[in-house]
């Protein structure tokens, strides 16, 4: 992965960085230490590391901000990070780089059932969320599969999504307002308790600008009451055509279900292996579940499932209890966990429009025996978010280039097929340099102005979504 | 009246323009100020509509209608539920949806389904040097670069020019009901609807028309039976529940909500306030004239006298003038503005778009 050169500059200058630093923050919210530093050297995307200069650990808006004038008076570049899960490389460090951390931004700020809102402090992860008012009956909705570890922080940086958005939207479809601070220090705050933030939607493109616009530190969050019930059912079929048919069948008739699942029969054998599911051994597997009432599950159970036996079904079986809906999410909860027991893998995160699944499933499968490579697919089919896993071996000669050429012309599919390269993980370094193939010049053009205006500098997390060639003349 | 008939002839117009372009889709929603008049009018037509992918991508100057009328040929409708604003402004002609979407115009489902900027997927626009911009797509997830087609709506035309626009839509339901409860108070009524935007019965409208609280239901028949029998021992308390189940009855209801028709007619300065619903009470007492709430009274619409002092006196939220003379939009902080600016520099450094 190419990365631009660090600044010689700054290097040259690392004591007295560390040294301003020391002079506005707490003593130990500056990590100095070239052991300690090690931790930030990398995030999910683990096949990229490199330690940054310094890391910072404010507890405070009013600390990131000091931290962000001293960066910005000496020119050094600056990668926030959550809770370092992107699989994307969103928060991998380059060697003049100041991280500056979120981990003790975890505070709840304030909890308003009236107003449907919570708001906290952006290192707060994502499950905790839910866990700060779930005993009085409400949830926050986007659900990415790491939600037990990633930050508010980051999902805001990537406008994560997960299992339930197509009914609930993802993060800028649940974000009301956020506290920012800007690269030369400056406080902004955008929406508030209001839906419909005022003026220009900044928060729309603050919301999936990975870090490269400000360092959020405070979110107001949207909360909605729990569904009375939810429960899944269980679908097998002897092709991907035949389960994309029936995707769209459902979608077509009117019932909206939070989340339509897909398994391909790779991901169904190594699932089943490890988690014991009792899933059936056929080529494609959807797990489609609805809310509400014991009585509106029936009706639409009812309705989905007259859908799917016209599709000649080689299974079929509804949850009787929660803990049969527990068995048949566990399957696919492990799926990724499961693959990384039996290989090495990468996971891909195109999106494509629905009707194209059958053409891009296809596609996929002659890749793999074009590279010899097993791929295992399991993904988000409501809303076409794909996530095919290319297994192999990191410790094999060429194994990683190799892995990574057959996954940009996944992705190069995607795109000619009318989808784009990321649904939900974002562009990172991973996907920088394929951004020319999804967007003109002037597209891109057109989304580095609104950079040129929130960080004229170009400091905030270099080398991230543009292509290095295509950002070189601002950097 | 400028009326290119494609996206090429107005990057062309755009590039050649030196003044003020008073840009517009049907001219419905505002009036267009200074400058030479632009429609988008000619720029139209459905491009694909995908019902069993829940997309649809259209040309801006598309009227809403035709949408509106393709999507109900297939059982789907446009979630945000854009508001009509002719009988409010006195405005004729077609209400396009580029306009809906310039002006990121919602209606009642707003409150639990999003705006409409929470619907789209992706856009085309000119900007101010006539440069053909395409962001997002036509996909349900998308976060590949930044999200300028967030940032396009909403933004009055004054980043560039929308050609189009594309939508998640979704399935229009079976059944409907509206529930309605005397309620004359505001603070009352927006105890009501809050009571009723926390239950899990997924109320999908909650208004107040100064007399009464709206609630509505929707979804598959067995569903809204259940859920008006919930929602109505639910809100015991808040008063005795009236149903109305006749489809034609509850749309006409829910119609009069989105279009503010307790204000069409007369003189008065019309002003939308977006406010916390736990403020909404405040907003309606501190001000003089009448009051309605929709979005459980996230949204309150007041019409005052001409010449009323609002943003000065307002106790909390934001207020938006949509009928009457005077600046439209509520000043933003310094910091934010200055952000704006800079937006509005880079992409019309030509100052062809003053909205």
């Amino acid at each position: 992965m190419e990365m631009p050169v660090p600044r010689d500059f700054v290097l040259a200058r690392r004591a007295e960085v560390i040294e301003r630093l020391r002079a506005v923050l707490p003593a130990d919210a500056v990590v100095s230490d070239e052991t300690e530093l090690v931790a930030y050297e990398c995030d999910a995307l683990t096949a990229y590391r490199c330690p940054p200069l310094a890391a910072v650990l404010p507890r405070s808006t009013a600390e990131v901000a000091a931290a962000l004038r001293v960066c910005h008076d000496l020119r050094v570049p600056v990668v926030p990070r959550g809770s370092g899960t992107s699989l994307a490389g969103g928060a991998l460090p380059t060697a003049d780089s100041v991280i500056i951390g979120t981990a003790r931004l975890t505070d709840v700020l304030e909890v308003d059932y009236d107003d449907r809102l919570i708001r906290v402090q952006t290192g707060r992860t994502n499950l905790s969320v839910t866990g700060e008012v779930e005993a009085d009956g409400f949830f926050y909705a986007p659900d990415p599969s790491s939600q037990l570890a990633c930050a508010i922080a980051g999902n805001i940086g990537m406008n994560s999504g997960g299992a339930h958005c197509l009914k609930y939207g993802v993060t800028t479809n649940n974000l009301l307002g956020v506290t920012m601070v800007l690269m030369d220090g400056t406080v902004v705050e955008l929406g508030g308790g209001e839906m419909d933030a005022q003026g220009l939607d900044l928060l729309g493109v603050v919301c999936g600008s990975e870090g490269q616009l400000g360092v959020v530190t405070e979110a107001t969050l949207r909360i909605l009451p729990k569904p009375e019930g939810a429960r899944p059912v269980l679908m097998g079929f002897d092709s991907n055509e035949v389960a994309g048919a029936c995707v769209a069948d459902i979608i077509e008739a009117g019932v909206l279900p939070v989340a339509i699942e897909f398994m391909d029969r790779p991901i169904i054998r190594i699932t089943e292996d490890f988690a014991q599911a009792g899933y059936p051994d056929c080529e494609a597997l959807l797990i489609v579940e609805v809310e509400g009432s014991e009585d509106e599950i029936e009706e639409q159970l009812a309705t989905i499932e007259a859908i799917a036996r016209r599709h000649d079904p080689v299974e079929l079986r509804r949850a009787a209890s929660a803990d049969e809906s527990a068995a048949i999410w566990l399957g696919r909860k492990s799926a990724f966990g499961a693959t990384g027991r039996v290989a090495d893998y990468i996971c891909l995160d195109g999106t494509i429009p629905v009707s194209e699944l059958p053409r891009v499933l296809k596609g996929i499968r002659d890749l793999s025996e074009k590279y010899d490579l097993k791929v295992g697919n399991v993904f988000h089919a409501g809303d076409g978010n794909m996530h095919p896993l290319i297994m192999y071996d990191a410790n094999g000669d060429g194994q990683l280039e190799k892995v990574e050429a057959m996954g940009a012309e996944i992705l190069k599919l995607c795109v000619d097929v009318g989808g784009c390269l990321t649904g939900e993980h974002g562009v990172g370094v991973e996907k920088r340099d394929l951004m020319s193939h999804q967007f003109a010049p002037a597209d891109m053009e057109a989304m580095m102005r609104v950079k040129d205006v929130f960080d004229p500098a170009w400091l905030l997390n270099p080398a991230k979504v543009f292509p290095l060639a295509t950002s070189e003349a601002r950097r | 009246m400028l009326r290119p008939e494609s996206e090429d002839a107005l990057a062309e117009i755009v590039r050649g323009a030196n003044g003020l372009l008073a840009v517009r889709g049907g001219a419905t929603r505002h009036v267009p100020g200074a400058g030479e008049p632009l429609t988008t009018a000619g720029i139209a037509g459905i491009e694909r509509y995908e019902p069993g992918a829940l997309t649809l991508v259209a040309k801006a100057g598309t009227p809403v209608a035709e949408i509106e009328t393709a999507l109900a040929g297939k059982g789907q409708r446009l979630a945000f539920e854009p508001m009509d604003h002719r009988r409010l402004l006195g405005t004729d002609g077609a209400p396009t949806i580029g306009g809906a979407v310039a002006m990121n115009v919602s209606g009642p489902r707003r409150v639990v389904a999003g705006a409409c900027r929470d619907f789209l997927l992706g856009c085309r626009f000119v900007d101010g040097e006539g440069t053909v911009v395409v962001n997002g797509g036509r996909v349900m997830k998308n976060v590949t670069g930044y999200d300028l087609t967030r940032l396009m709506a909403g933004a009055r035309g004054s980043l560039g020019v929308l050609t189009e626009v594309g939508f998640k839509v979704l399935p229009a339901p079976q059944a409907s009901a509206t529930l309605t409860l005397p309620v004359a108070d505001a603070g009352a009524a927006v105890a009501a609807m809050s009571a009723a935007l926390t239950s899990p019965f997924e109320v999908t409208g909650a208004a107040w028309d100064g007399t009464s609280v709206l609630l509505r239901q929707e979804g598959l028949p067995g569903s809204v039976d259940y859920r008006v029998g919930a929602l109505s021992a639910h809100l015991a308390a808040h008063g005795a529940v009236a149903v109305e189940r006749d489809p034609e009855a509850v749309a006409a209801t829910w119609a009069e909500v989105r279009d503010v028709a307790a204000f069409h007619g007369g003189d008065d300065e019309v002003w939308r306030v977006h406010v916390r619903p736990s403020r909404a009470a405040e907003v309606v007492a501190a001000m003089p004239g009448r009051a309605v709430m929709d979005w459980g009274g996230g949204l309150v619409w007041l019409a005052v006298p001409p010449g009323t002092e609002v943003r000065g006196a307002l106790p909390a939220g934001y207020a938006t003038l949509v009928r009457g003379q005077g600046a439209a939009l509520h000043p933003t902080a310094p910091e934010v503005a200055t952000l704006e600016a800079g937006l509005r520099a880079r992409f019309d450094p030509k100052g062809l778009f003053a909205a």
